[in-house]
This record gives structure tokens, C-alpha cells and sequence, in this order.
């Protein structure tokens, strides 16, 4: 309501100021004009990035404090009051806010229940409530943080992240990316549409079966290059047409006998059916 | 012709120039081949009508498929192990050191006009020509069509399934990417169980330690070359065969053991395969137009020491794969300080076991029956319940050997764990032909019965009927003779008795046969006879 009538009132002073056309016109006008707009802009900016850093030391230790309430409240069940882990779940100190941000942002924990694996579920927290939680592990002891976002901008080496995909994620994974089985009801999932930087956090942290590539074993860029080889085949579906879950031979072979074979034995049916 | 009482006079009408020039043609050609007597005799071959006699033909024409599709990749391909970097247009393989054989695979795919299409025809035409191969050979078995005198063209049939097999997996083997190398690695592993002989022969086929550089050239020629060549010749002799035993039919009214009753090739049958051929040609086209096939490319190339996640060999070579992944581990003993890998030699020996039994079954069966005579109708598999039941145990053996072969992908798409489906489909390969056998048995059994019941006493029509005396009666509709005949035409089986022979002794083999026989055919329902059936009606 009170934005309406400011600019009912800016419209109101733009008819009077009409009137004064030689101010405006004015040579130096426009230079003077530049000046004061780069002074306020400038000072502005100024003012706003002082208060910014203040802000950033009182928000992490709000945030650190705020994390520690919702992990009592969400997680301390299975890993402890101080996250050094009980029977039920493991220890989470050295971590690492990455970990945390891969097991809450995909929805795995807070598990629903104990199996083989935790299960992918929607997303039980905001996006700030998993940085809390994160920053309040990352408080405990250091470990791998959530990665800028050149390292998982997906802008790398398709070719090369392809190969190291084959190399280190193919046995389980698949080379499609279509996910696989592991023993005792455990499996490594399908690769489609997760996001970039749980594919990094999963790389850093190695959750649950995975194993741990660290940056010694697969450098940020690499782990880079493997987004973008995944980036690449989730933009650019199959040039043959449906894929049938790229799962290989096995759907191939399923589809010849249902559809090829089952669709020409009909054929053969109607071909020597009676004319009534 | 306009009335029926004039004298009908052949009109001398003066051949028009197309006629003329065919007969002439016609003429010329006979003249110098004697041709009019095979198309004399082959247009009056008689094809019955029934959808079941039409899968060899599926095979046959997926096979012309495959044949063209083939020769035009054959332009494209090239199988030499040169090492080049890829400059293709594929974006994740660009600067990737290759073979020239996976290169000029990915070229067909990506460069050359049509290219990929070709190869989805020929590769899902290859799994059709395999798939229609073995519901034929299951039609044939089920309807104990390979009964005297069509035992040899079973065999050649059983040839023809092996020798596309061995093509199917030579053609996998070739684009020399990471699948296919995996495929050749397993190969080399079962080659190497091979007691003493193993090692000796791995080398002398990969001209070195695997996986070397000689395998995929050799590979391609026995692929292009030697094996279709040893196919069409097959082929050949098969439908040779095929018209020299004439079709085997359906028990019908006016289907005899000494006739056969359907429509000759020229021209009727002539038209409906050549229509035949080009919807099969058709359905394999739209079905490659639409689905990938083996997506070469998520491959890459090989290297000896990636192996992804569902790494499974076509289908028909599933149930190889399947054994190897079905035998317990820890079989193996060292003897002098060589391994002997029985975890492997299992497998290998049990699935030949299992092949030259499929081959040589019409011969143990001829055996145990006795029956020297020709057959040409075709049974129906109830009636002849142990045979029906044993290939039941068949398919059941080698349906758990298959399904053993995606056991990774039954564990992750049905959510169960990978040990527990290996210990089911252990069970069903090893316990399932058992109770498949008896389970068939007796509803063969159970099925002929009811048979019976229905010649004798018609069926049930549902209409229920009160009588005077306030009696209930459902009403029982008798069959047509057409329809009785169909259900009261077989052929009863006995157990041979145990005789002695010319000196007076009754031998171990003629014991081995009598119980053998007595197994096959202990159990049996007589079909109805004439004066059963007479005495019904009053």
C-alpha cells in the first residue's frame, strides 16, 4: 500500500520536474550523476560486506548451535548425544560436513529403519537445517566440507571423467550409470539425477558399501570430470532409441522374447487363422 | 459360356508378346536345367495351416536378415587391433586410444549414414533368429515331430541352434569394446579349466597371453566366413529334408499318417511367406528403429581391467553364464601342483551333458519304444505325457541356468539379495526339473483323462435340467465327429516285454530297455475305442 503511493508521489514529482528542464539538461549533469552513483554504490557495497562478515561469525556459531539442537533432536538417537556413535549407528566425528550433507540432503537419513542399506527417501530437512547439522559435525573434528562449485560445475573432461568412471565406479555402478547389486541385499544405485554435489559428497565420504576416493585417489577435478560424464549421458539420452534401462543384454534379451518373438507369433496366429 | 449346354471348344487365342516370351524363356530354361521338375515338385509341397509350423520360417527369414544387414556392416567394419586415438563425434570417447576395430564400430554408429540402424537390425535380429530357433526346436520336441523319419533333421537342426550360437557370440566379440572383451575374458577363463590341455589351448586362439591382438581378426573371419557359410549349407540341407519328409500335421479329420492336408507353395503358400518375410523383416526394423541395442558406446573400449556392473552375455549364451555363476564355490583341489578348477570343468561338462542329450534324445527314444515306423502326424504333447514331461524338466533346467545369469538384476529390480536368488535358482536348476517332470506327468495324465471323458460323455453345458419325478440333471452336449476325432486319434504306447534273444538269454541291455520303457509308458490312458464310444450311445 505504501509502495503504491510512493510511486503515485515519484509520479507526481516527474510532472513538475518536466517543468525544470534546464537542471536536467544541464552539460554536467550526467557526469555529476556518475559520480554520486558510484559513491552511493560503492558505499553501499562497503557497508553491506563489513556487516556481512560480522554477520557470518555470529550465523556459523548460530548455525553450529542450531545444528547441535536438530542433530539432538534427529540423530543423536543412533549416534550418540556427542555423535561418537552407539550401537545403532556409526560414529560421525571427522566426517565432515560433505557426509552430512550427502546421508540428509538425499534423504537417507534420518534412516526409517535398519536393513541392508539406508534407502533414499524425500528429504526429511531444508537446506539449512542439513548445513546446521553439517557445520555442528565440522565443528567436532575436520573432515570433508561441501566442495565450491567449480568441482562440481560438470564443465570438465567428458572423455576422461568416462574413463575413470569405467575404471573406478563401472563394476558396481554400471557404465550407464543404472546402478547394480552388492552382496546381502546391499546394492550401488542408480547414477540418474542425483545431484552434483552428492555425487561429490558420495566420491569424498564413500557413504555406507562405497569406498572412500580421496583427493590423492580421484583429485577435485577428476571428480569433476566424472560429474560431467554423468552430466553428459543424463542430457544426451540413447542415439538408438529407448534404452530399456541400459541394464545391457538381460532387458535385450527379455524384449525379443516378449515383444519380437510374442508380437510374431501373433502374426503367425492371424496369418493362419480361418476366415469365418 | 454363356450357356452350360454349349460345347465348350478351345478358343485359339493368338498368345500375346508377353506371354510368348515367357514361355519362351520358360522353355529355354527348362530345356537346359530339366528345371520343371523340382518346381513341379516343390510348388505341390503342402504346407499345413497351423501358427506353430510357421516358427522355423521366423528363423529362416530373421536369418535373410541378418544376411543383408551383415554384408552392409561387413563394408564398415574393420577388425584390425591398430591402436588410434578416436576423433569421432562421440564427446565422452574423443582422445580415447582405441582399436581400429571399436573405432570403425562407433563410425557405424555415429559417421556413417543408416549405420546404427543396420546394426540394431542385425543385432536384434540375431537375438530373433535365436529366440525363433528355439520355440521351433520346443514345437518340434513337444509334438514329437523328430520321430523317424525327421531324426536326422533334428540333428541338423541342433547343429544349426549351436552353429548360431557360436556366430551370435563371435559377432558379440568383434566390436572389441568393453562388454565384448569381458565376454572373450569369461571364454578364456573356461578354455584354461581345460585339465593339461587348457593353457596350450588358450594360447594357440589368441595367438598369445589373452587378450593379444590376433583374436578379433580371427574371430571375424570364422564370424563372416567360415560359420555362415557352414550355416546356409545347413540350412540347405534342412529344408532338403523339410520336403523330402514332407510336413508333419495336426490329428485332424481327413489328416492321415499318409497325407498331408494344407495349401500347396505355389501359389497360396508362395504368397503368404513372401508377405510373411517382409512382416517379420518389418517387425525387426521398427523394433531396431526404436531400441537400443548393445549402446557400444558407455562401453569404451576394452581394457582388461574394468568389468561393469550387469556385464551379461547375450541372451542364448545366458545359460553358460548362468552355470558358471550357479556352481558353489571353493571346487577346487591342487594335484601336483596344478589347480584343477572343477568350479569351472562342473559347468562346462554338465552344460555339454545337457546339449548332447537335446541332440541325441530322438534316438534314445526310438529305442526305448521300439517304433520302427513313420510318423507324420504331429502329437499332441498330452498325449504322450512322459516325453511332454521330460522336456518340461528340460526347459525347467535350463530356464534356472538362464534366469542365473541376470541374478544381479533380479536382486536389485526385486529387491532381494543376490545370495538368496542364487540359492533359489539353485534349487529350481537342481530340484526344479524333478517336480517340473511330475507336475507335467500328471496333468498330461489328468488331461487325457478328461479328454477321454469328454469323447465319451460330451461336455458340460451348463443347462440344468428338472425332471418330472424332481430329479436334477445337467445336461451333457454331445461333440461333433469332427471335434471327437481330434481328442480319440493317438497312438497308444505299451512297455515292451522283456524277450529273450536268438540264444536264450535275456540281456542286461534288453533289461536297461524294458525298464526304461516301463518308465515311459507305465502310466497311460487308452483313447477311446469305436465300440466305447457305440456303447455310450443308447
Amino acid at each position: 500500500m505504501s509502495k503504491r503511493i510512493e510511486t503515485d508521489r515519484t509520479m507526481h514529482s516527474t510532472s513538475p520536474a518536466s517543468t525544470r528542464r534546464a537542471g536536467r539538461r544541464h552539460p554536467l549533469a550526467a557526469a555529476s550523476l556518475l559520480v554520486v552513483g558510484l559513491l552511493a554504490t560503492g558505499g553501499a557495497y562497503a557497508l553491506a560486506t563489513t556487516s556481512a562478515t560480522a554477520e557470518t561469525t555470529t550465523a556459523s556459531a548460530q548455525l553450529v548451535e542450531e545444528g547441535g539442537k536438530l542433530f539432538a533432536a534427529n540423530c543423536a538417537t543412533c549416534h550418540g548425544l556427542q555423535a561418537a556413535g552407539t550401537a545403532a549407528g556409526p560414529s560421525l566425528i571427522g566426517v565432515g560436513a560433505l557426509a552430512v550433507d550427502f546421508q540428509v540432503g538425499t534423504g537417507r537419513m534420518p534412516a526409517a529403519a535398519s536393513g541392508p542399506q539406508a534407502e533414499v527417501k524425500p528429504v526429511q530437512f531444508t537446506q539449512e537445517q542439513i548445513d546446521a547439522m553439517g557445520a555442528w559435525v565440522a565443528e567436532l573434528a575436520p573432515g570433508p566440507a561441501v566442495p565450491p562449485e567449480r568441482y562440481v560445475s560438470g564443465d570438465g573432461d567428458a572423455a576422461l571423467g568416462a574413463q575413470l568412471f569405467r575404471i573406478n565406479c563401472a563394476m558396481c555402478h554400471n557404465v550407464a550409470g543404472a546402478g547394480g547389486a552388492l552382496t546381502q541385499g546391499k546394492y550401488a544405485p542408480s547414477l540418474a539425477g542425483v545431484d552434483p554435489v552428492h555425487v561429490y559428497g558420495a566420491m569424498a565420504t564413500g557413504p555406507q558399501n562405497m569406498p572412500v576416493f580421496n583427493d590423492l585417489n580421484l583429485t577435485p577435478e577428476e571428480k569433476n570430470d566424472i560429474i560431467t560424464y554423468l552430466k553428459y549421458l543424463e542430457q544426451n539420452p540413447s542415439v538408438g532409441g529407448f534404452d530399456l534401462g541400459a541394464l545391457g543384454p538381460v532387458s535385450e534379451g527379455l524384449f525379443i522374447w516378449i515383444f519380437g518373438l510374442g508380437g510374431l507369433v501373433a502374426v503367425t496366429i492371424w496369418l493362419t487363422a480361418k476366415s469365418n | 459360356m454363356s450357356t452350360a449346354t454349349e460345347p465348350v471348344t478351345p478358343v485359339a487365342v493368338a498368345p500375346s508378346r508377353g506371354m510368348r516370351l515367357t514361355g519362351w524363356a520358360a522353355n529355354y530354361i527348362d530345356e537346359r536345367t530339366s528345371a520343371s521338375t523340382a518346381v513341379k515338385a516343390l510348388g505341390r509341397k503342402i504346407f499345413p495351416d497351423h501358427w506353430s509350423f510357421m516358427l522355423g520360417e521366423v528363423a529362416l527369414y530373421s536369418f535373410v536378415v541378418i544376411l543383408l544387414s551383415g554384408t552392409f556392416l561387413t563394408f564398415f567394419f574393420d577388425p584390425s587391433m591398430t591402436e588410434v586415438e578416436y576423433e569421432g563425434s562421440y564427446v565422452p570417447l574423443q582422445g580415447i586410444p582405441m582399436s581400429v576395430a571399436y573405432q570403425s564400430s562407433l563410425d557405424i554408429s555415429f559417421e556413417v549414414r543408416g549405420g546404427l540402424l543396420m546394426r540394431q537390425v542385425h543385432h536384434w535380429a540375431a537375438l530373433l533368429f535365436l529366440a525363433a530357433i528355439g520355440l521351433h526346436m520346443m514345437r518340434v520336441f513337444f509334438t514329437g515331430a523328430f520321430r523317424k523319419p525327421r531324426e536326422l533333421n533334428w540333428v541338423i537342426g541342433f547343429l544349426l541352434f549351436v552353429l548360431a550360437m557360436a556366430l551370435g557370440f563371435t559377432g558379440y566379440s568383434l566390436p572389441d569394446d568393453l562388454l565384448s572383451g569381458n565376454g572373450l575374458r569369461i571364454i578364456d577363463g573356461m578354455i584354461k579349466a581345460v585339465p593339461l590341455a587348457g593353457a596350450w589351448i588358450s594360447y594357440l586362439l589368441f595367438g598369445n597371453e589373452f587378450p593379444g591382438t590376433d583374436i578379433i581378426p580371427r574371430l571375424y573371419v570364422l564370424h563372416i566366413l567360415l560359420l555362415p557359410a557352414i550355416l546356409v549349407a545347413l540350412i540347405g540341407a534342412h529344408m532338403v529334408l523339410l520336403i523330402v519328409n514332407k510336413h508333419t500335421q495336426f490329428a485332424g479329420p481327413g489328416n492321415t499318417n499318409d497325407n498331408v492336408v494344407g495349401a500347396p507353395v505355389m501359389p497360396v503358400f508362395a504368397a503368404k511367406a513372401g508377405g510373411f518375410f517382409f512382416l517379420v523383416f518389418g517387425v525387426i526394423v521398427l523394433i531396431a528403429s526404436l531400441f537400443t541395442i548393445n549402446p557400444i558406446w558407455n562401453y569404451g573400449p576394452y581394457d582388461p581391467s574394468p568389468v561393469s556392473a550387469g556385464t551379461q552375455p547375450d541372451w542364448y549364451i545366458g545359460f553358460a553364464d548362468g552355470a558358471l555363476r550357479l556352481i558353489p564355490p571353493g571346487l577346487e583341489i591342487v594335484v601336483f601342483g596344478y589347480t584343477v578348477s572343477f568350479n569351472v570343468l562342473i559347468p562346462l561338462v554338465g552344460l555339454l551333458v545337457f546339449l548332447a542329450a537335446a541332440a541325441l534324445y530322438p534316438f534314445l527314444e526310438a529305442w526305448v519304444t521300439g517304433d520302427k515306423r513313420e510318423h507324420h502326424i504331429a502329437e499332441r504333447p498330452r498325449n504322450n505325457p512322459t516325453r511332454t514331461a521330460i522336456g518340461a524338466a528340460g526347459v525347467t533346467f535350463y530356464s534356472g541356468l538362464w534366469a542365473a545369469a541376470s541374478s544381479d538384476l533380479i536382486a536389485t529390480h526385486f529387491r532381494l539379495s543376490i545370495e538368496g536368488v542364487i540359492g533359489a535358482l539353485q534349487f529350481v536348476t537342481v530340484a526344479g526339473p524333478f517336480i517340473a517332470y511330475f507336475i507335467t506327468k500328471r496333468v498330461c495324465l489328468a488331461l487325457m483323462r478328461r479328454d477321454r471323458e469328454i469323447a465319451l460323455h460330451g461336455y458340460e453345458s451348463g443347462r440344468i435340467v428338472r425332471l418330472p419325478g424332481g430329479e436334477y440333471i445337467e445336461v451333457h452336449e454331445q461333440l461333433d465327429d469332427y471335434e471327437r476325432w481330434k481328442l480319440v486319434s493317438f497312438e497308444e504306447y505299451q512297455p515292451i516285454m522283456i524277450r529273450p534273444d536268438s540264444r536264450g538269454r535275456i540281456t542286461a541291455r534288453q533289461r536297461m530297455r524294458a525298464r526304461l520303457s516301463r518308465w515311459f509308458f507305465e502310466d497311460r490312458i487308452s483313447p477311446v475305442t469305436q465300440r466305447e464310444l457305440e456303447s455310450q450311445r443308447h
